[in-house]
């Protein structure tokens, strides 16, 4: 198929949020840096979102009225609320990580280890 | 229809493909600063294709919020703790390899889930797209204000999503408290504090 010409669906949204969910989670994964993490979780978040909006949509879909509606752009606002407040929290406890440590490598922080 | 370019699929390859590639940037790239600089394109481009799937609001939204206020929240998290030794951070190769490996493997998993669905690959050829008519905001505001969906498609919902709005609405009010209770500047204890002996 061509890209260019043919109308696009919900299957190539759902392919760019996957790119991002799975840079994302590389991201988390490989990161030393504590912000770096924060980074990748946000990049997780904007690929589920990506999926929530266009199964919202009807513009995407073979048979419009199986789409969720205007369901699935509320789902996505509060998506984007719940990661500004989880961006608030996590940035206070990596600036009071660095604060007692003065770093912010998190293979640092081992105590825990037992 | 050959030969002729649906505007609409071009724009979402554009907004598409700088998504992809600044989101495997900011895994890539070593120093935070640029990953921070990276990241704040690719969301941008996420908002471009919330419009292109006729969610205005939702990429108004996404601007204002994400771009302009979550990022602008970590980059000053970066400023803070950009000294020295953190803005570079390497990465050991073994974690590289494993990361990758699990990452390919996950990204293939869900590439073949998103285009096996054939209701899912698109409409048919000649329906309007949403570039021509974007959805109104009102009907967002209408269903967060409790009314439930009147357009025959939400069966079966009693009061739209009025109790989800304002727990979240006391949630962020919790957050802003806790994270400025987190934040502060704390006075270091002493042992040799008599008061602190009583």
């Amino acid at each position: 198929m061509n890209l260019l010409t043919d109308p696009v669906g919900a299957s190539h949204f759902m392919a760019v949020g996957a790119v991002m969910f799975v840079c994302g989670v590389v991201c988390m994964a490989t990161k030393r840096n504590g912000l770096g993490i924060l980074m990748g979780i946000e990049l997780v978040i904007n690929g589920a979102n990506l999926n929530f909006v266009a199964f919202g949509s009807e513009f995407l879909r073979r048979n419009p009225d199986y789409a969720l509606g205007v369901d699935g752009q509320l789902i996505a606002l509060f998506v984007i609320v719940l990661a500004a407040a989880e961006a608030a929290v996590a940035l206070a406890i990596a600036l009071n990580y660095y604060n007692n440590r003065a770093t912010i490598d998190v293979d640092r922080a081992d105590e825990l280890k037992g | 229809m050959d030969g002729h370019i649906n505007w609409h699929s071009f724009y979402f390859l554009l907004f598409g493909l700088t998504a992809c590639v600044f989101s495997v940037a900011v895994v890539l790239t070593g120093s935070i600063v640029r990953m921070a600089f990276y990241l704040t394109l690719c969301l941008g481009a996420t908002a471009g294709l919330f419009f292109l799937a006729g969610a205005g609001f939702v990429g108004a939204m996404q601007l204002l919020i994400y771009v302009g206020g979550t990022l602008v929240l970590l980059i000053f998290g970066v400023m803070l703790t950009a000294q020295g030794p953190f803005v570079n951070m390497k990465t050991r190769a073994g974690e590289w390899v494993i990361g990758g490996a699990a990452g390919l493997m996950l990204l293939g998993l869900l590439l073949q889930a998103a285009f096996r669905v054939e209701e899912w690959r698109g409409p048919p050829e000649g329906v309007a797209t949403a570039t021509a008519e974007n959805a109104p905001p009102g009907e967002i505001g209408i269903r967060m204000l409790g009314k439930p969906g009147d357009n025959g498609k939400a069966v079966g919902k009693e009061s739209g999503y009025l109790l989800p709005f304002e727990i979240v609405s006391v949630h962020l009010l919790v957050v802003l408290i806790g994270s400025a209770y987190l934040a502060r500047t704390k006075r270091r204890r002493r042992a040799s504090d008599p008061a602190e002996s009583t």
